[in-house]
């Protein structure tokens, strides 16, 4: 500015402050400790439960696997259905395949949002160990994610097998119940995990979600418009292999010699997931933020 | 302390940063000037280890910040405003970030209360003004009660009252012995905050001393001399007087002489020397923004041009004359006053309608009808103008702009046009 600033004169920078008598630094007096993987969980557990998203895609989850569930054992019940010893816990798996697209979106969002938001400079800023994050949010989500499937499974298969007395079906054996339950929500939560890291590596929401729905939906959907003789056995893998084929596993629906059975999707998923953290953790130690 | 050796990055093609090494001292708010792209955000990045340098390094207290124990009770940084979720209420943010690096969660209540956010702490701060997120993004920053603190364009969006609490607050954490390193646009800040200056441009060092010294090596201190408007051969009598006498004269452009290198009494005594009267002869000092502008000429990377509206003008009447470019303008090396490269409001004023009617914008009596009811003074601001860095978007009331023609009344369509 071209008028004289009386506010310089008073200021004197010279260069004595700024030099620095040795030992002028400062300590604070709040003590310092050593942070580890706990903090950040700690803090995890914080982000995950203070946004509204988590309640929306949890409460719809919780909904769908419910209302679903309930609505095909009623339905059943009430139409007097024969179902000539097959299992009620069978009737869940609607409502879990459409349940899994929430726990997509949720995985998506706790890593992609903060990305989207710039949140990820702050928190990476405060703790400079990017795996230390990523490890505390997989955690939380996975534990959050687990827990929420497995009550709610838990709950439904249980009102399944109470309304479908006396409809001719059959007594669950122990391992039904425990694919059923504990088997689905291990399985769901490495699928949430599963997109959690895609989310990380994508770094952008929308994109992450559509490329899991896109996993979820697109193996099914193209093998059905496979026509062709020679694209048979591809067409077989890609039904076979699908999400919700995979899913129906842990409901009984065994769909052929091919197809995983037992416990097989579980392995299947640990591998993807393992996969997609090795990849997750290299680029985030690698990329700028 | 904050040391960078040789820092480099490139993206790509483009080079953000070259070779910059410089130190940042504690017990002093060090600012950090540059135009707009010439890399601050990318070094502050690069100190907190959020992007990787091409090559150099820079450490604090000796570590790279990835390797510093416990980072954030170490460093404090205010990047970015708005990165935060903006789902998340305040509390619960700073309440995240304390849980991450061990701080207890009573010091989330205090930084509230020290940013005054307190009343809003459960609130999303998605409905946060920018002021108040600005508060809270420096809230982050003093959570950990650190040693080293960084500020990227801490004053924005807040009001005066913030303004001046910052600028305390920065002082303050200095005079603690803290290192304080903050970024800014505002020269007129960074003269009232900042002991010692980094200058870059183009991503390269361009300075790197106190503010004093910065001010009395960057810029020359010159008199104002005004002859009487009425006889311009005094002016043309005076310049070269004074040039003869090895003065440097430049004209102003409200007709004014602006000389380098005469003390005042010379002046005078040269001016009484060749018999032309004064009306003005006045010392000026030069401020850190024309200092600045001065040093960063150059390395200006994105430079506003005059809004031409080609080919969108209805063309002009006949007789009209299209409004007289003010002398000076845009020229490089015309830095003072400190306006920027063009008048502000310049390109709203009416394109068409009467050449200006004095020599600068000074209306002429009678030679405007008014342009609109309530406003009989066409041109309220045409002397003021040239001190006024940032004009008011033109009324149709006022056309702002110095050398602004006064607008007829038949403008106030093309007026709402050009809003």
């Amino acid at each position: 500015m071209s008028t004289p600033q009386p506010q310089l004169a008073p200021q004197q920078p010279a260069a004595a402050p700024w030099q620095g008598a040795p030992g002028t630094s400062y300590t604070s007096p709040i003590p310092v400790v050593r942070t580890h993987l706990g903090h950040a969980i700690v803090s995890e557990w914080t982000k995950i439960k203070s946004v509204r998203s988590t309640m929306w895609t949890l409460g719809v989850f919780v909904f769908l696997l419910l209302g679903l569930g309930l609505l095909f054992a009623v339905i059943a019940a009430s139409a007097d259905m024969n179902l000539e010893g097959e299992s009620p816990l069978g009737l869940g798996l609607f409502g879990v395949m459409l349940g899994s697209v929430c726990l997509i979106t949720l995985g998506v969002l706790t890593t992609a949002s903060e990305y989207g938001t710039g949140m990820i400079r702050t928190t990476l800023t405060a703790c400079p160990s990017r795996s230390r994050v990523l490890a505390a949010k997989a955690i939380v989500f996975f534990a959050l994610a687990f827990t929420i499937t497995l009550v709610t499974t838990s709950l439904v298969a249980f009102l399944q097998v109470a309304i479908l007395e006396g409809s001719n079906a059959a007594d669950p054996s122990g391992e039904q119940w425990l694919k059923a339950t504990v088997g689905v929500s291990l399985f769901l939560a490495l699928f949430g995990l599963l997109s959690l890291l895609i989310g990380s590596l994508i770094r952008h929401s929308a994109g992450a979600i559509t490329i899991m729905l896109g996993v979820f939906l697109a193996p099914l959907v193209i093998a059905i418009f496979m026509f062709a003789e020679s694209l048979r056995d591809v067409q077989e893998f890609l039904l076979n292999y699908s999400i919700p084929s995979q899913l129906g596993v842990f409901y009984g629906a065994e769909l052929g010699a091919s197809a995983p059975s037992g416990w097989d999707p579980l392995w299947i998923m640990l591998g993807l997931v393992a996969a997609a953290f090795a990849g997750a953790f290299a680029v985030l130690e690698k990329r700028d933020v | 302390m904050i040391e960078a050796v040789g820092l480099t990055k490139r993206y790509g093609a483009k080079t953000a940063v070259y070779n910059l090494s410089f130190q940042v001292r504690p017990g002093a708010v060090t600012g950090f000037l540059g135009p707009n792209g010439s890399g601050k955000s990318t070094t502050m990045r690069m100190i907190l280890g959020l992007d990787n340098p091409t090559s150099g390094q820079v450490t604090i207290g000796g570590y790279p910040y990835r390797k510093l124990p416990n980072a954030a009770r170490q460093v404090g940084a205010l990047l970015d405003a708005k990165a935060v979720h903006g789902g998340r209420s305040a509390r619960s943010h700073l309440l995240s970030l304390a849980q991450l690096s061990g701080i207890p969660a009573r010091r989330v209540d205090e930084v509230l209360g020290v940013v005054g956010l307190q009343d809003v702490a459960k609130k999303r701060s998605k409905g946060f003004s920018l002021g108040m997120g600005q508060r809270l993004g420096i809230a982050a920053a003093l959570l950990g009660d650190p040693q080293v603190l960084l500020f990227d364009e801490p004053v924005n969006g807040l009001d005066p009252e913030g303004i001046l609490w910052v600028r305390n607050l920065m002082k303050a954490l200095a005079a603690e012995g803290r290192t304080v390193f903050v970024s800014s646009h505002l020269m007129s800040e960074m003269a009232l905050t900042a002991d010692h200056l980094i200058v870059i441009g183009r991503g390269q060092l361009l300075s790197d001393m106190s503010v004093k010294d910065f001010i009395s090596a960057n810029s020359a201190d010159f008199a104002r001399v005004r002859t009487p408007d009425t006889e311009p051969q005094l002016r043309e009598k005076l310049t070269s007087a004074l040039t003869g006498a090895g003065g440097q004269v430049l004209p102003e452009q409200d007709g004014a002489l602006r000389v380098m290198g005469l003390p005042l009494p010379r002046i005078s005594d040269l001016a009484h020397d060749v018999d032309v009267r004064l009306w003005e002869l006045s010392p000026h000092q030069a401020s850190l923004e024309e200092a600045y502008m001065r040093m960063t000429q150059g390395a200006v990377d994105y430079r506003s041009t005059i809004d031409q509206k080609a080919g969108l003008q209805q063309p002009l009447p006949p007789g009209a004359q299209p409004p007289m470019p003010v002398p000076g303008q845009g020229q490089p090396g015309w830095y003072a006053p400190p306006a920027p490269p063009q008048q502000g409001g310049q390109q709203f004023a009416p394109p068409q309608g009467q050449p200006p009617a004095g020599p600068y914008g000074a209306p002429a009596p009678g030679a405007a009808p008014a342009p609109a009811p309530g406003a009989p003074q066409p041109n309220p601001y045409a002397q003021a103008a040239p001190q006024a860095p940032v004009q008011p978007v033109a009324t149709p009331a006022a056309p702002a702009a110095p050398a602004a023609a006064p607008a007829p009344a038949a403008d106030l369509t093309k007026s709402e046009d050009a809003r």
